[in-house]
């Protein structure tokens, strides 16, 4: 008796050691996190707040809906079509120019893989303005490409290839193609080499080895960096307008003109929180599914 | 121990009279002036906000706006900082009807020799502009464009055009390149600019929204013929660009002081606005500040200018004449309802 009482005894103590030392870790857990939950709070919830309660008010100060009727009228509509075509578009060519190049990074050995790895990210730190300049550069009837397509006598006449849709989707394309490739790297590279080799082994040739077991597994990946590149695009403001010559007429350029050109806070407002609103059911969408967490997560 | 008495009581007699025959603002207080920063803001402190603060006896200070947004919050927080802002004079006249502004005393300031369009109940003009048409010489060697008519007219005048990204002086153009009188443009009839931009826009190369972009547009070539602002044609022919521009028909635009309602130092404000208009100030203007003008024509009265500085100066009286003045009302009144179908035209 006593000895089985002395048996049980230690297990009790620590049944509730070990249960104290839980609710200690989940105190400590609410606690660092904490500090980033109020950040959170205080820049994006209640400023979103306050944005979405501005778009309910008229230029008068009285409640009304008048700053999303407005938004029926052709002018809005136009340009939230153009926004959703110009993202569609560039989110499409970055998939076509991105998918290869992460393909072959990662298929590369570790070290020719980080010497490529170099020009993509490469990018990431020039900035947005200057590589849209440089862009505007190249792309003009007396730039360099014109020029040297003219002087080959591959065309008589200049190309139209900036100010306007074209050259807004070129420079675009430039600015988004790291967001689409780095997470698409990420699942090739969590993709276990020994299922393609067993793919083989079963008779697959590698172009069905490729369709059946990697592009399945890749595709994760792939909708985390069409959803990421996306989302970017329909908020995208400075090449649009330096690149569009006035034609690319963006959600974001309206927003920016109701502040700074006709400084009406509830048109603004209301703008931003459709775009917001659209945002978010766009990634929730691709969220629900197409398993983006598992991507995001790096699970499997 | 009298003797003390009779001194502090002089001396308070003094500091009132001091205080009275000053108008009611201390010497060297300091007025803040926002204005759209860059250059235009340094030509404007040189020309004309540091000689008249030197003769009111005041000290500037400089801030930097982005527009009208920016008036709008300082006068909303219910303690401005700033006391004057330089706008466009579309942008004041829209500040002064959503009650931004505090009135202008027009007792202090003197109005002889402006134009009835030159300023309002609270706001002045303190200098003008031209819209210009402008073109490449290179391109239209000895047949250059003479009016806004040449503009629309692709098949004598072949080539790029580009047109501004906001509505305001292109309306106008795109009126008297229709026919339309230089004296019977206000009101706008909008439905016939439309209509008349309907025919150029596909020979429309870019709608520029900056000044930076337009004068780079001209001088890279891009486009053949364009409207333009006159200050910016300017440095493009300085820097050597083969590029001429015309007066006719340009459009005379202001740019503007005004008043922020609760403003800390209104008072000293109105002496400043004074002196920034009158005519000896505003004559600094051609020197300095070329193909931007006087807003005062007795400027030309008191100063004597060259024939070289009279022909490109905007407001010599020569000049005058060719254009036509910017309705600031007008927009302020329509600018809402004609920019949505303006950006439709753009996009389509």
């Amino acid at each position: 008796m006593t000895v089985m009482v002395q048996e049980v005894k230690p297990a009790i103590l620590n049944n509730s050691l070990l249960q104290r030392s839980r609710s200690l870790q989940g105190i400590s857990f609410v606690g660092l996190s904490l500090p980033a939950a109020v950040l959170v709070a205080a820049v994006l919830i209640i400023p979103f707040s306050w944005l979405a309660w501005l778009s309910l008010f008229d230029a008068a100060g009285n409640l009304s809906a008048e700053n999303y009727v407005r938004l029926l009228r052709p002018a809005y509509i136009e340009s939230f079509l153009t926004t959703f075509k110009v993202a569609g578009l560039v989110t499409a060519i970055c998939v076509l120019l991105g998918y290869p190049v992460a393909y072959l990074l990662s298929q590369l050995p570790q070290r020719a893989a980080q010497l490529l790895m170099v020009f993509v990210i490469l990018p990431f730190w020039t900035s947005v303005l200057v590589r849209t300049y440089a862009w505007l550069v190249l792309l003009q009837r007396q730039g360099i490409i014109n020029q040297w397509l003219l002087s080959s006598g591959l065309i008589s006449e200049p190309l139209p290839l900036v100010h306007n849709m074209t050259g807004t989707v070129i420079g675009m394309v430039h600015v988004m193609l790291p967001f689409l490739i780095l997470p698409l790297y990420a699942a090739m590279k969590a993709i276990d080499p020994v299922l393609l080799r067993a793919a083989a082994n079963c008779g697959a040739s590698p172009a069905q080895a490729f369709r059946q077991v990697f592009l399945p597994l890749s595709l994760s990946g792939l909708s985390a960096g069409i959803a990421l590149t996306f989302v970017l695009c329909l908020g995208f403001y400075l090449t649009p307008a330096l690149l569009g010559g006035g034609r690319v007429a963006m959600w974001s350029t309206q927003i920016a003109d109701m502040v700074a050109k006709f400084a009406n806070w509830g048109a603004a407002s209301a703008l931003s929180v459709v775009l917001l609103v659209v945002t978010g059911g766009i990634l929730w969408g691709v969220n629900r599914f197409m398993r983006v967490p598992d991507a995001w997560g790096g699970k499997r | 121990m009298q003797n003390r008495h009779v001194t502090l009581s002089a001396l308070l007699v003094g500091a009132a009279a001091v205080a009275m025959t000053s108008g009611s603002f201390a010497a060297n207080e300091t007025v803040t002036i926002a204005g759209f920063g860059g250059n235009l803001q340094k030509d404007l402190r040189a020309t004309l906000w540091q000689p008249a603060a030197d003769k009111a006896g005041l000290s500037i200070a400089e801030e930097t706006h982005d527009g009208l947004a920016a008036v709008r919050v300082q006068v909303q927080s219910g303690s401005p900082t700033w006391d004057l802002v330089h706008l466009g004079s579309d942008d004041c006249a829209v500040g002064g009807k959503e009650g931004l502004f505090e009135p202008l005393d027009y007792k202090v300031i003197s109005t002889d020799g402006f134009d009835k369009r030159g300023y309002g109940e609270h706001w002045i003009a303190t200098n003008s502009y031209s819209v210009v048409l402008a073109w490449r010489t290179d391109v239209y060697k000895d047949k250059a464009p003479q009016s806004w008519k040449d503009l629309w007219d692709t098949e004598k005048f072949p080539g790029r055009r580009a047109l501004s990204t906001y509505p305001q002086e292109m309306l106008e153009v795109a009126l008297m390149a229709d026919g339309v009188a230089k004296d019977e443009l206000y009101p706008l009839d909008s439905k016939r600019a439309f209509r008349s931009l309907d025919k150029i826009k596909s020979k429309v190369a870019v709608w520029w929204s900056s000044g930076a972009q337009s004068s780079q547009l001209i001088k890279d070539g891009e486009v053949d013929m364009m409207a333009i602002w006159g200050s910016r044609v300017a440095s493009v022919i300085a820097d050597g660009a083969p590029v001429s521009y015309t007066y006719q028909d340009a459009i005379l635009g202001y740019g503007c002081l005004a008043i922020l309602k609760g403003a800390p130092h209104a008072k000293a404000a109105q002496a400043l606005v004074a002196g920034v208009v009158s005519p000896e100030i505003q004559a600094r203007i051609p020197e300095m500040m070329p193909y931007y003008g006087p807003t005062n024509s007795l400027a030309f009265k008191v100063g004597k200018f060259s024939p070289e500085v009279l022909a490109r100066s905007n407001m010599s009286p020569e000049n005058v004449k060719k254009q036509v003045f910017l309705d600031a009302n007008w927009w302020r009144d329509n600018t809402n309802l004609v920019r949505e179908d303006y950006s439709l035209l753009m996009a389509n």
